[in-house]
């Protein structure tokens, strides 16, 4: 037992009390005669015992260090001889305890002084804290003596230290009640309880006994757990540092005392290296979240704009952090390898400008529709080759490419699936509409933020949140006009629908047109016919948006319904434009391979003329070497495709940076200098600032992702170019939000839609690996580009590495497991499992919603039987009361109405006056020691004493005082 | 920065980071933010108590409605003056802070919106935080009839031992439900 330990059995005391308080008070009184009526036989032992512990704290003060343990130990002896003497005493009779309690109180009192002394002069804390340690400790103690003299306590004073202190004792008699009912944090707390009790007699570390060993050794691991559980305690700091700085003393004290000899080295060793790691985690945290990008600044915006406006930027980092891995699993494995161990530019045909382009290869016009040198360069499909291993290092560059492919596409898909796995489980279990008012009421303020403007905006949405809860629940469904409603919602859907449909048909229409064009020759064309389709997308995605807004008006729904069908609505149309597209380009694909036959049977003859050339005109001379830029070549559909989406996504991002500097910076820049020379308020009137529209900006993210995955397989520098786009978004977006835009008026909460936006990725996902994999498995490569030339299909290049570069007995394992009498009862498995888990936790949430009834129902029975107990104890109280002196008088008038409601409120009220009132009474140097537990308890204690004209009101212990208040009657009756 | 932590002093540091859920650079740069809010004297001596008036003109706590009651529940000033010291300013940051657990930001959140720190909401606490989440102005006020209605509605999800008031166990259940306590309850420097 040391001084800190009994800190926190201390407080154990405390918790113990309130749940006696809350459950076994009725008990109480029967048990409290029964005992009684055990103590004699008891005696004996406890006696003996009593004396063993004696010993044990003088041997323990002892081994204590300094000059200080010198007038420890004395004193320590001095209680042990009280102790004893106190037990013999006992024996004899009453009279002699009465005449032992002053020795205590006196000490007491110097004690007290010396405190005095030292919060005075605030010499060093460490010794204060020694002196209060070594209250607790008698305390402890005397708790502990308790058992014997506990009777002659009683008769003493009305002493709240000693109610407690016979609660504390009582608790431990009913620890496994205890246990049963409380919370596992408080039961650990009580069993640490039980082992400091325990581990009172052991001393030296000499002399341990293998289980007291044991439960010393549990003890340290207790402390350990409570320095670090201890961030979690809503204590002041102060009280934190204390209680750090104890436990780790003891900890480092009896850390020691573990394990003998060799035993001993290596738990030292143990200790010393988890303390390293400690530090090591702790640092690698904070250079963690040191290396965390941007933070700071979406920590102002989130100042700024609260938590949805940040969630947009939080997002975008996120999508950052994926484009980042993308970048490095491409640019790694399949650009920087073709560049640096590929054949060089120039030596095939594949590698080199056609003859035809290379005047105008190196425009910038040509360059930035990613033609010419761009074409011809790693950034597109069309320039690896088809050489099965490169470079010294024997890379398996065909291989690579398509595992990279499937990588990518793997890889975005277990990321997706693992945050939206980690934002169900963070947002909790459904269960939406139970605390529906509470959740507004609860936790609608947004602490975060900073910005008056914002902070009035809040206000003002969540008084309209509260309004509408309020018009719901008073009114739940009372349409004025039913039929009208839903005419006019009907009516929006088909609007929305023609104008879906009439998006799509442009695209087409575009893109059919664009080929013409193509097929035409691009240098007849102007700017906008060459950058139709791209541009028709861009505007589409611009506008529509703004129509479906119109449209909505129309449908009078809830804002938040309006938001999710404003979305979908979004959705869509994004989707039918980039599914037109593809339609569009799978007929273009179609077209080139058409062309690619012709090409192809061309290139035959060409060659075949070639050789009759060379034959008929010399048949000795050399071969004809022919310039690769000569060859006639086919035209290539992937890069084809490749280059259309890097086209997309470069107009794509132009347009995006464009609206937001014309749309928000010029916007704002009119607004606020247009405003000084203008017949109306441009500031608050119609123009005003833009909102920064979350939701829009967050589909726009996820889109370009999404064609991102689509064409990544044929151009590997999407990646690049997107991390390239995100980077420059974040900057500018930042930039555009903090100077031109103002808080949203409807503010949503960026939680509750975060995996809403997460399955809409998801679902994006799956929507472009479709024609990805389509397009991979069922078209055959291009015959004379790309890595996969020359082969059936692209998927081939497995089979060829099984093949060549694995033994024969894998090909033909594989050949197995791919045979589909294997596949088809996997695929069944699968479903059978996916089957199995949906319906377990479907059981689960029904075993929820059983528990939860429950729980409800078991509260409102302790409710009840609380209320019993509290009406139980009032009539006692009375009783006790009456038997008691007549200097009470006044007191009793004050509770003589027992209140029939007996609230806790009140509850603690009274057991306060009646504290006070007690103190009153009591002569001087009771009543000093009345006070002393309080003030050298530690700070915890020290509130409900100290504070008695506030609440009390405490963190660890909300309902102590109602139990205190429980043990009073029964204190007063014996 | 390099003066701050010698300030503070590596083991302060460390214990704070012990003791907080805090890392320390936050911790750091808190230190820096509540030395600016001292005066030159006041600087040298340990453990001051900055007063609340100055404590609330920190950007992040100027526009919260509950700015008051933030300061009071933190503060450990005898005079129940909701002055901080710099430990009570740390406390009131970590239970802010990104890294802390729902248990702690709810028994925070439920000291500051007990308004007469009795250990329940009841109907007048109920109704003071309503009128901080409205706002000052009257146009956003509710009335009375709405008031009540609301709290009404309240009492009757969250009370579930039907005692007319909210304790802390109730309290904290209805808290960990909800979706986005955790991410709006944070305050960050």
């Amino acid at each position: 037992m040391t001084r800190d330990s009994l800190i926190t059995s201390e407080n154990d005391v405390d918790i113990g009390l309130e749940f006696e308080g809350l459950e076994d008070e009725v008990d109480t009184f029967q048990e409290e005669h029964e005992r009684e009526r055990h103590r004699g036989k008891r005696r004996d032992g406890e006696r003996a015992k009593k004396k063993k512990r004696g010993n044990g704290e003088g041997r323990k003060r002892a081994s204590r260090a300094g000059q200080e343990d010198e007038k420890l130990q004395a004193r320590g002896e001095k209680k042990g001889r009280r102790k004893r003497s106190s037990s013999d005493q006992q024996a004899e009779g009453r009279e002699g305890d009465e005449a032992e309690q002053p020795t205590t109180k006196s000490s007491k009192a110097a004690k007290t002084r010396k405190n005095v002394k030292n919060e005075k002069t605030r010499k060093v804390e460490k010794e204060e804290k020694e002196d209060e340690a070594d209250d607790e400790e008698r305390n402890a103690k005397r708790k502990n003596k308790h058992g014997s003299n506990k009777k002659e306590e009683i008769v003493e004073e009305g002493n709240k230290h000693t109610v407690r202190e016979k609660a504390g004792e009582v608790k431990k008699k009913k620890h496994k009640k205890v246990v049963e009912t409380s919370s596992e944090k408080e039961t650990s707390e009580e069993e640490d309880n039980e082992e400091e009790d325990s581990e009172e007699k052991e001393v030296r570390p000499e002399t341990l006994t293998p289980e007291e060993l044991e439960a010393l050794k549990e003890a340290v691991d207790e402390r350990k757990k409570l320095i670090q559980g201890l961030r979690g305690k809503p204590w002041a700091m102060k009280k934190k540092l204390v209680t750090l700085r104890e436990s780790q003393e003891f900890v480092e004290k009896y850390e020691g005392a573990l394990g003998k000899g060799k035993g001993r080295k290596l738990y030292a060793y143990k200790v010393m290296m988890t303390k390293k790691w400690m530090k090591f985690k702790r640092d690698f945290e904070n250079f963690k979240t040191a290396c965390i990008p941007w933070e700071m600044k979406i920590k102002e915006i989130e100042s700024h704009f609260g938590s949805s406006v940040a969630s947009y930027f939080i997002f975008l980092r996120w999508m950052y952090g994926i484009n980042m891995i993308l970048f490095c699993l491409t640019f790694g494995l399949v650009m920087v390898p073709e560049a640096l161990m590929g054949r060089p530019y120039g030596t095939i045909p594949r590698k080199t400008v056609p003859r035809a382009e290379a005047s105008s290869a190196m425009d910038f016009a040509v360059l930035w529709d990613f033609g010419g040198y761009a074409q011809y360069s790693v950034l597109f499909y069309g320039y690896y080759n088809n050489q099965r291993a490169i470079g010294w290092l024997k890379f398996r560059m065909p291989l690579s490419y398509f595992l990279v492919g499937v990588g990518t596409v793997a890889y975005s898909y277990m990321v997706v699936i693992r945050t939206m796995a980690r934002n169900a489980n963070e947002s909790g279990v459904g269960d939406d509409n139970s605390f529906n008012f509470s959740w507004k009421m609860f936790t609608s303020w947004d602490y975060l933020i900073g910005n008056p403007e914002t902070a009035d905006n809040k206000f003002a949405s969540i008084t309209t949140i509260f309004k509408e809860a309020i018009l719901e629940e008073q009114e739940s469904r009372k349409d004025d006009n039913i039929h009208l409603t839903r005419f006019l919602r009907v009516l929006a859907n088909f609007l929305v629908l023609c104008c879906l449909a009439g998006s799509g048909y442009l695209i087409y229409f575009v893109v059919r047109r664009s080929q013409k064009f193509a097929l035409d020759g691009l240098e007849n064309h102007t700017w906008w016919e060459r950058n139709e389709v791209n541009m028709v997308m861009s505007l589409l995605g611009m506008f529509c948006p703004m129509l479906f807004d119109v449209i909505s008006a129309l449908e009078n729904y809830h804002p938040r319904v309006a938001l999710q069908w404003q979305l979908g609505r979004i959705f869509a149309l994004f989707l039918g434009n980039l599914y037109t597209f593809i339609i569009a380009l799978m007929d273009e694909i179609n077209l080139k391979r058409e062309e690619e036959n012709i090409v192809k049977f061309n290139i035959t003859t060409w060659e075949a003329s070639l050789y009759n050339i060379s034959a008929s005109e010399n048949s000795t001379a050399p071969p004809v070497t022919i310039q690769p830029a000569d060859v006639p070549r086919g035209p290539c559909w992937e890069t084809m495709v490749g280059q259309e989406f890097v086209r997309l996504i470069i107009s794509d991002t132009m347009t995006t940076y464009i609206t937001l500097l014309i749309g928000d910076f010029l916007r704002a820049v009119l607004v606020r200098f247009l405003n000084y020379c203008w017949c109306w308020d441009l500031e608050a009137g119609f123009p005003s600032y833009s909102e920064f529209d979350v939701s829009g900006n967050v589909l726009g993210l996820i889109f370009n992702q999404g064609m991102i995955w689509m064409g990544a397989f044929y151009a590997p520098c999407l990646p690049a170019l997107n991390l390239l786009r995100l980077h420059v978004s974040m900057y500018l977006q930042c930039w555009a939000v903090m100077c031109c835009n103002v808080p949203q008026e409807r503010v949503f909460k960026a939680s509750g839609s975060n995996n809403f936006y997460m399955a809409m990725l998801l679902v994006i996902l799956f929507l472009s690996t479709l024609p990805a994999i389509y397009t991979i498995v069922t078209i055959p490569p291009s015959f004379d580009c790309g890595p996969f030339s020359g082969k059936k299909r692209m998927f081939d290049v497995i089979q060829e590495t099984l093949e060549s570069d694995f033994p024969a007995w894998f090909s033909k394992v594989f050949s197995y497991a791919s045979n589909p009498g294997l596949v088809l009862p996997f695929i069944l498995l699968m479903v059978l499992a996916i089957y199995y888990l949906q319906s377990t936790s479907k059981s689960y949430k029904e075993a929820n919603v059983d528990l939860k009834k429950k729980l409800q129902t078991q509260n409102e029975e302790n409710k009840k039987k609380n209320k019993l107990a509290a009406l139980k104890a009032q009539v006692d109280l009375e009783e006790a009361r009456k038997a008691a002196s007549p200097s009470a008088e006044h007191q009793k008038n004050n509770n003589a109405s027992p209140d029939q409601e007996a609230d806790e409120e009140e509850d603690r009220g009274r057991s306060q006056r009646m504290y006070h009132s007690k103190n009153g009474r009591s002569p001087p140097p009771p009543r000093h020691d009345g006070h002393l537990p309080a003030t050298r308890a530690p700070v915890p204690r020290n509130y409900p004493h100290g504070n008695q004209g506030s609440a009390g009101y405490l963190p660890g212990f909300p309902r102590e005082s109602e139990a205190r208040m429980h043990r009073v009657p029964s204190l007063q009756r014996h | 920065m390099g003066t701050t932590a010698s300030q503070l002093g590596k083991d302060m540091l460390s214990e704070y980071q012990e003791l907080t859920f805090l890392t320390k650079q936050e911790i750091l740069l808190a230190h820096k933010r509540f030395t600016e809010l001292l005066t030159k004297d006041e600087k040298d001596l340990p453990n001051t108590r900055v007063q609340m008036e100055r404590i609330l003109t920190l950007p992040e706590l100027k526009s919260n409605p509950f700015r008051k009651r933030i300061c009071n529940v933190f503060s450990t000033s005898e005079y129940k003056d909701g002055g901080l010291t710099f430990e009570d300013f740390l406390d009131l940051l970590s239970a802010f802070s990104d890294s802390a657990t729902l248990e702690i930001k709810s028994h925070y959140a439920f000291r500051i919106f007990d308004f007469d720190d009795d250990g329940t909401l009841d109907c007048g606490d109920l109704e003071k935080l309503v009128n901080c989440l409205t706002g000052e102005t009257d146009d956003t006020r509710l009335t009375p009839e709405e008031m009540r209605q609301l709290i009404n509605n309240i009492l009757e999800e969250s009370d579930i031992d039907k005692d007319g008031t909210v304790n802390l166990s109730e309290f904290q259940h209805v808290i960990s439900r909800s979706p986005d306590f955790v991410s709006s309850f944070k305050i960050v420097l």
